[in-house]
């Protein structure tokens, strides 16, 4: 796609624009979609220097500080800005940690289920018949179970951990890579340029990988972007009904499950980890909404 | 289409026991353990020694005749166990689809109309919100504030133990109104409130932008501008002939809603113990109840599909343009 959308500029406008100048030129229109940008690299730099950053260890319990309230409440301390929890964790420094095991889930739950939604898509597309339609019906069944129904009871299977939870909540989102790179893959199986390929003693496996796939791509990015945030919010809920990360990881929805027998007593052990996670899906539904926009021409000049 | 599906979420379900580690005598008997020639006995008995594809198919003819297996906390048959506690699920879900319609529908239809105004950002800002919020959260903090500061509503349950309601119909509203207990029903209605916000975040959230985004299309249709060209109010311009055409995609949403509300459900009767069928189905996961799980999931999916086949059926009906064009 970026080869052709190249070519057409060249011929169109006269100063040829470099795609990315282009795509930021659209992309920055959306102001929503440029602050969700810039808390998104706020969270990845959070998470990167969390050992710089994070004033405590995620883990250590201070004993003679429990359930210490937020600096700026009566009897808080500075010591532990947002508080302590239960057993005396500074709630900042779980928080900070914490944005790793989110960016964590994100990335790799995206990746997972975008790379094997592309393999089986383009089987699909490539094969039609018997196959194709074995595969579709498979797709029907994993959408026709609720989502967080369908990961609790993979997570059930497999046993309750974080990787479990990110293999869990991968398949839960593999229908639809499958079906939007299928639908997407057949109607570009139809057009000239694939024929000449195919004309040209282009191979099967050739021909759907280097052929047709790149121009498949822009749609399927989209959908990862906007999987990154729901992964990172399915994550958490696992986490919140004790099938994702274990304690003492501090996972935010984990951070919530075990606050949850404080909440009347001790508010700050319940509000900073929800806002966090909040805070982190809010900004990736922002950016993946901007993101659509500026790459689907349909939309842009609307 | 459905019925191929419908194989597969069975066979899905059926699968389901056998892939957790361990054999379905030794999940029976529990921790205790037991000698091997009763273990393969009670796999005998049972039936688990037969061929997969025989197992299947008696599975298959079991839950076509009902019969969904008992429970092995309670030794209760499991689709009775469903059954009590599926009006609560109903009750919460369809009072939030209705809170999320009754909001949802009228300020996305505004955001439309007035686009780029004020009202029109803040629908957008307050739906990317909700479409963002982790429920299980913005349920704890609504405890926080409504029954711990302010007190106004209890922390969970469905109505105070003060009241017994004989179960009739099994919606506590109903039975409550029609019960001789005074008080009965605003307590049933206080019990409902939170939760009933906390399901209906996301499917508002969702419903007010679709609408918004559907109304915007249909506005800059032709036959809208005639209707304005002809000179007729503004009000039936949008009322007439703008939302007939702009509700037909809401609708497909609204229907995709279900599976969301039963999943959101598992979440919200969590958090306010909530004897539902989400609740159930986490308690059972956790009780290692599996023949509960396995008929829960078949059942739920079932539903949902259902749902879809009533929501493509109703489409046909609201939207001529597709029954005429086959």
């Amino acid at each position: 796609m970026v080869a052709t959308a190249e070519v057409q500029h060249e011929e169109l406008a006269a100063p040829a624009i470099h795609p990315l100048r282009e795509f930021w030129f659209y992309f920055s229109e959306n102001k929503g979609a440029v602050a969700g940008l810039f808390t998104v690299i706020a969270i990845v730099v959070m998470a990167l220097s969390a050992n710089v950053l994070a004033p405590y260890s995620p883990i250590e319990q201070y004993r003679d500080h429990l359930l210490l309230p937020p600096a700026w409440q009566e009897g808080g301390s500075w010591a532990f800005f947002l508080g302590t929890d239960a057993t005396g964790r500074d709630i900042l420094s779980r928080i900070i940690y914490g944005s790793r095991f989110s960016l964590l889930v994100g990335a790799i739950v995206s990746t997972l289920s975008l790379s094997s939604g592309i393999i089986i898509g383009l089987i699909a597309a490539s094969f039609r018949g018997a196959l194709e339609a074995v595969i579709m019906r498979m797709m029907d069944v994993i959408l026709a179970i609720p989502s967080l129904l369908l990961a609790l009871v993979i997570v059930a299977i497999l046993g309750p951990s974080l990787e479990n939870a990110m293999i869990a909540i991968a398949v839960v989102y593999l229908p639809h890579f499958v079906r939007l790179t299928r639908a997407s893959a057949i109607s570009e199986l139809s057009k000239d340029y694939v024929t000449a390929s195919r004309v040209a003693g282009a191979g099967r496996i050739r021909l759907m990988v280097v052929t047709v796939l790149p121009n498949c791509l822009g749609p399927l990015i989209v959908q990862a972007t906007l999987g990154f945030s729901s992964a990172i919010l399915d994550a958490a809920a696992l986490g919140f009904l004790g099938m994702g990360a274990q304690p003492p990881t501090p996972e935010w929805g984990t951070m919530l499950a075990d606050a949850r027998e404080f909440i009347l007593r001790a508010w700050w052990v319940v509000t900073f980890p929800g806002l966090a996670i909040l805070i982190a899906v809010l900004a990736f539904n922002l950016m993946g909404d901007g993101l659509r926009d500026a790459l689907d021409p349909k939309l842009r000049r609307s | 289409m459905l019925v191929p599906t419908f194989m597969g979420v069975t066979l899905a379900s059926f699968a389901f026991i056998r892939l957790i580690p361990g054999d379905p005598v030794e999940l029976l008997v529990g921790e205790r353990g037991i000698d091997p020639a009763r273990h393969a006995q009670l796999l005998h008995d049972l039936g688990f020694d037969r061929p997969l594809w025989e197992q299947y198919l008696g599975f298959l003819a079991n839950v076509l005749s009902g019969d969904l297996g008992k429970s092995i906390v309670t030794k209760q048959p499991v689709f009775d166990e469903f059954l009590t506690l599926f009006p609560a699920t109903i009750e919460l879900s369809v009072c939030a689809l209705f809170l999320a319609l009754v909001i949802g529908l009228p300020a996305g239809i505004v955001a439309g109309v007035r686009r780029g105004s004020t009202f029109d950002h803040s629908v957008m800002a307050v739906s990317l919100t909700g479409y963002s919020m982790p429920i299980f959260w913005s349920g704890l903090m609504l405890i926080i504030l409504f029954s711990g500061v302010l007190q106004w509503t209890p922390v969970s349950g469905r109505i105070s133990a003060l009241f017994w309601v004989e179960p009739v119909t099994g919606f506590m509203l109903i039975d409550t109104w029609f019960s001789d207990e005074k008080g009965a029903f605003t307590s049933a209605v206080s019990h409902l409130i939170l939760p009933s916000v906390v399901l209906a975040t996301i499917p508002l959230a969702v419903i007010a932008r679709q609408t918004r985004s559907a109304m915007l299309e249909v506005l800059s249709e032709d036959y809208v501008r005639t209707a304005r060209a002809k000179g007729l109010s503004p009000f039936r311009v949008i009322g007439l002939h703008a939302l007939r055409n702009a509700l037909i995609p809401v609708v497909t949403v609204i229907g995709l809603q279900v599976g969301v509300l039963l999943a959101g459900a598992i979440l919200t009767e969590t958090i306010f113990s909530w004897p539902g069928i989400g609740k159930w189905l986490v308690d059972s996961i956790f009780r290692r109840d599996y023949p509960s799980v396995q008929s829960g999931l078949l059942l739920i999916a079932s539903m949902v599909m259902l749902v879809n086949l009533f929501v493509d059926l109703l489409y046909g009906l609201i939207n001529p343009r597709i029954r005429h064009a086959r």
